[in-house]
């Protein structure tokens, strides 16, 4: 190897490391608010390469049935358990929440499949399509067992996985996507090309990494959502609705599942059940920050892809293996700096 | 029930399951034997899940790396199955030795995240190791021999895999009902209780692991030799969440959880694959996950604690003797009254830029009863917490019996002669008031893991067993040891505490806030329970908010404010005591 490869593998490296940064952010921002490990967030990083491909195509994704059925079952839900509640006048607003809004960018996509929309545009419906997954959902799985244990919350994300890669099959097929790229430019530094798809990627995941920190920092909601974390209880008497909270920060890590679908699309060959070894890759990233700081999981994922590319190029058959394996060091270090509070299983 | 009709229902249940094979059909026998084989696995994580509170989603790789194991020693080289049998124990123990002292000390959601990355780092290495197949994997395993005869027929094999099966249960039943098994079942609800105990809550985690890893290979064994053919897909990620599906579904708190959910998934199984592909044909494969998925999460939203329990509540509770009398446990010698047993130098703790203690000094007396109180905030709990190794000072020394102990954990602390009570109940609910109390025996007995399993422990038991009984009579609970301890009022569950504590036989009990949330008979009875432990030469250390049931029956108060000492001595001398009054009363007139 000289310097050229690894400066290559490097920028290569930095480019899926950014699209991990997106996943692993999404996942500690889920799991500080809702203490879910929300485990099919890479399936539905999947799911979105596959919807952009499917209408690059002038097909009907998967995606819009997918939304349907969840959309369906989680009105279900919500109509009945208002109707044990005997609050049946709240029926509207759940119509409007779980039925209507989810539905209407799964109409628009339905309605305009077969027509090739202008490249912005599909991106758009496509992020608009994906959006109302996650929450939906949180509604159906997670929401009635919103007191559960963590790890009881993770052995249902693991089944949730399994369910979300089966149906993905069943949407999608068993065909790999990969979409056209957005930028035609590469751009020689230092001696190297970088393509701007890598530029465009690492880009977005600052900008969106910034966005965020924004959010946090300067929006009532944003600070909701982090007084939620640290103290549900505190949070809920002061009048923060843990409910909402869990579905912003769901919507939220949808947003960032989106991006990253859309992001991935045009570099990897997706299928079906891609998303969750990019899942659990980003999940090393969110290990190394500790599941709670997000600037050091940025810098784990981008570890994690650098990592991976030196790997593919040594040994492709144990990329992954190699990847998996940086973990047990990770853990050990972490084992010895994580202040970890005791968790009492109340039983 | 009575002892009798258990056995008879216990010899019937054998007779039927080991005659199967003669009134069966091969193909019934054939769902049997993996209803076994997968039981097995499940069995290891009844003990790590529901036992021990450690979920992982691995377990089906410990299950490849024996089946490997084998199919590598025995269609490979050539040598025996019981070789590979040898080999593959081997192999996965260590693996899950060493994968568990990298990932245990993490716990919770992290380990069992761990478990999924280390599996599928497992599975891609079948996958791609051409010395074993690859992803084509080893074909043609010879079958097991037992002497001459070889166990190829599924009616043959069938026997080896039940009687592993049973073999394996008694073991783990008998190990749960044990010194070490309290201590794993103790786990769950977190460290500070077990390492206050001296019980080293990472070597039990450890050996924990390693057993279930073991039960997954015994598995992974039966398994190769079963189809007589290995290769990677059986061991993936999927595998192993079944497996941990079956345990859930079963009842993860009970062994024969393990044979139920096994038995429900394998047989689903077998229906689904019947049904799904004339409802939707060509989609079936999909479907199939899609199914259990979605009934696995149902289950755990509707009924987590599995299927055992429902069954459980149609059979009588059998009657439990109280424990025999037996031989009183060896005790520690108490030193010589008056002796300082305990010097506290100098400590001070921080938190950030909060000095919760501050520069304090004490001597604790061999013999006495000495009292730590102050106003709310003044430190106090901290100043418990660095004692028994909770915490560890920023600063200052603690000395013990002569020993340096500012800087050994709980644990260590424990097993040099402190008990210690919480000031938030510590107990374990679901745990009987002698099992809870068992627990405080665990750093005077020596019974391990192989003498619990094989039990050669019961004579040591039963004297652990009459100490606690005597320790609840003591505290005034021993009419009910066969209660949940989460089932008493809070009063009484404080008391259990000291009986836990001195059922360790300590030199100093260290109580905090012994007599909160009693009633003034329980407070009276307490302090002549804590007068006559004085009388027999053990040393007391309090926290205490109750002036009265401090001022009748201490011999010394240290007085703390605001993280500092304020003053020490005799009852009298801190109730005149103007600066303690200042700081109760605010200000004397």
């Amino acid at each position: 190897m000289n310097a050229q490869i690894a400066a290559i593998l490097t920028l290569d490296g930095i480019a899926s490391g950014a699209i991990y940064v997106l996943i692993a952010i999404g996942f500690v921002l889920i799991f500080a608010v809702t203490r879910i490990i929300f485990v099919p967030f890479g399936d539905i990083t999947a799911f979105t390469a596959l919807t952009l491909a499917s209408l690059e195509n002038k097909h009907l994704p998967g995606t819009v049935g997918m939304v349907a059925v969840l959309a369906a079952m989680a009105t279900l839900m919500e109509i009945f358990s208002l109707w044990r509640k005997g609050t049946l006048g709240r029926v509207p607003r759940a119509l409007l929440f779980y039925l209507i809004l989810p539905l209407i960018p799964a109409g628009v996509v339905w309605l305009t499949a077969g027509t090739l929309l202008p490249t912005a545009l599909r991106i758009l419906l496509t992020v608009a399509v994906i959006l109302p997954i996650p929450p939906l959902l949180n509604r159906i799985v997670y929401q009635p067992i919103a007191d559960a244990t963590v790890l009881l919350l993770l052995i249902v994300s693991v089944a949730l996985h399994f369910a979300m890669s089966g149906l993905g099959l069943l949407f999608f097929g068993p065909e790999g996507v990969r979409t056209q790229g957005f930028v035609d430019y590469t751009a020689i530094i230092a001696g190297t090309p970088v393509s701007g798809q890598a530029i465009l990627i690492l880009g977005s995941a600052i900008f969106f990494s910034f966005l965020l920190y924004l959010f946090f920092s300067f929006t009532l909601t944003g600070k909701a959502l982090h007084a939620t974390a640290l103290n549900r209880t505190g949070a809920r008497l002061m009048g923060i609705r843990p409910q909402q909270a869990c579905t912003i920060a769901f919507l939220l890590g949808a947003l960032l599942a989106a991006i990253s679908g859309i992001l991935i699309a045009p570099v990897n060959t997706i299928f079906y059940d891609s998303g969750f070894l990019i899942g659990l890759k980003s999940f090393v990233g969110a290990i190394i920050g500790g599941m709670v700081s997000f600037p050091v999981t940025a810098i784990g994922s981008m570890l994690v892809g650098i990592l991976e590319s030196f790997a593919a190029f040594l040994s492709s058959p144990f990329k992954d293996v190699i990847v998996f394996s940086i973990l047990i060091p990770v853990l050990l270090w972490r084992s010895y700096t994580l202040v970890h509070a005791e968790d009492e299983d109340e039983e | 029930m009575s002892r009798q009709t258990t056995l008879a229902v216990g010899a019937l249940v054998l007779v039927v399951l080991f005659g199967a094979p003669l009134y069966l059909a091969p193909f019934t026998i054939t769902l049997l034997n993996y209803i076994g084989v997968y039981a097995l696995v499940a069995l290891g994580l009844v003990l790590l899940t529901g036992n021990a509170g450690m979920v992982s989603f691995g377990q089906a790789s410990f299950m490849g790396i024996a089946a490997y194991a084998t199919g590598w020693t025995s269609a490979v080289m050539g040598y025996s199955p019981w070789l590979g049998l040898i080999l593959a124990l081997v192999a996965t123990g260590l693996i899950a030795a060493i994968l568990g002292a990298v990932t245990l000390r993490l716990g919770g959601h992290f380990l069992s995240l761990s478990t999924i990355a280390w599996g599928l780092a497992i599975y891609f290495s079948f996958g791609n190791i051409p010395g074993l197949g690859a992803f084509d994997g080893i074909p043609s395993l010879p079958p097991i021999s037992i002497g001459n005869l070889a166990l190829i027929e599924s009616g043959q094999i069938f026997y080896l895999i039940w009687i592993a099966l049973l073999l394996s249960m008694l073991a783990i039943h008998n190990l749960l009902d044990s010194r070490v098994g309290r201590a794993l079942r103790a786990l769950r609800g977190g460290n500070a209780l077990v390492e206050s105990l001296g019980i080293n809550a990472l070597r039990v985690r450890l050996a924990t692991f390693v057993i279930a890893a073991l039960c997954a290979a015994l598995s992974g064994w039966l398994y190769a030799h079963m189809g007589r053919f290995v290769s990677p897909t059986p061991f993936d990620v999927t595998a192993s969440i079944i497996a941990l599906m079956m345990a859930m579904i079963g009842g993860a708190g009970y062994l024969l959880g393990a044979v139920i959910g096994a038995a429900i998934i394998v047989l689903l199984k077998n229906g689904i694959q019947d049904i799904l592909p004339r409802i939707a044909p060509g989609a079936s494969g999909q479907l199939e996950v899609v199914v259990f998925a979605s009934l696995f999460i149902l289950f755990l939203q509707r009924a987590r604690n599995g299927i055992v329990p429902f069954i459980a509540q149609w059979i009588p509770e059998p009657h439990r003797e109280r424990p025999p009398p037996a031989d009183a446990l060896p005790r520690q010698t108490q030193p010589a009254k008056g002796t300082a047993l305990m010097q506290v130098e100098a400590v001070n703790r921080r938190f950030g830029g909060l000095i919760a203690v501050n520069d304090v000094s004490f001597e604790v007396h061999a013999g006495e009863i000495l009292a730590l109180i102050g106003p709310n905030g003044a430190g106090k709990t901290t100043m418990f917490n660095l004692i028994t190794g909770a915490l560890t000072p920023s600063g200052g020394r603690i000395v013990f019996a002569g020993k340096d102990i500012t800087k050994s954990g709980a644990c260590d602390i424990a097993s040099s002669g402190i008990a210690r009570t919480f000031q938030h109940v510590k107990l374990r609910p679901k745990m009987t008031l002698i099992d809870n109390v068992l627990l405080g025996t665990y750093g005077r007995t020596k019974s391990g893991f192989i003498r619990s399993a094989l039990r050669l422990d019961r004579a040591e038991e039963a004297r652990s067993r009459h100490e606690a009984m005597r320790q609840l009579d003591r505290v005034g609970l021993g009419d009910r040891p066969y209660e949940l301890a989460g089932n008493l009022p809070l009063g009484n569950q404080r008391v259990l505490e000291i009986a836990r504590a001195l059922a360790a036989d300590p030199v100093l009990l260290v109580l905090d806030e012994p007599a909160a949330g009693l009633r003034r008979q329980e407070k009276l009875a307490l302090a002549e329970l804590l007068r006559t432990l004085r009388a027999e030469g053990l040393t007391i250390l309090l926290v205490e908010h109750d002036m009265e049931f401090v001022m009748g029956l201490v011999d010394r108060i240290v007085v703390m404010e605001f993280g500092c000492k304020l003053c020490e001595g005799d009852p009298d001398t801190v109730r005149t005591d103007t600066r303690v009054q200042e700081a109760y009363l605010g200000g004397v007139a």
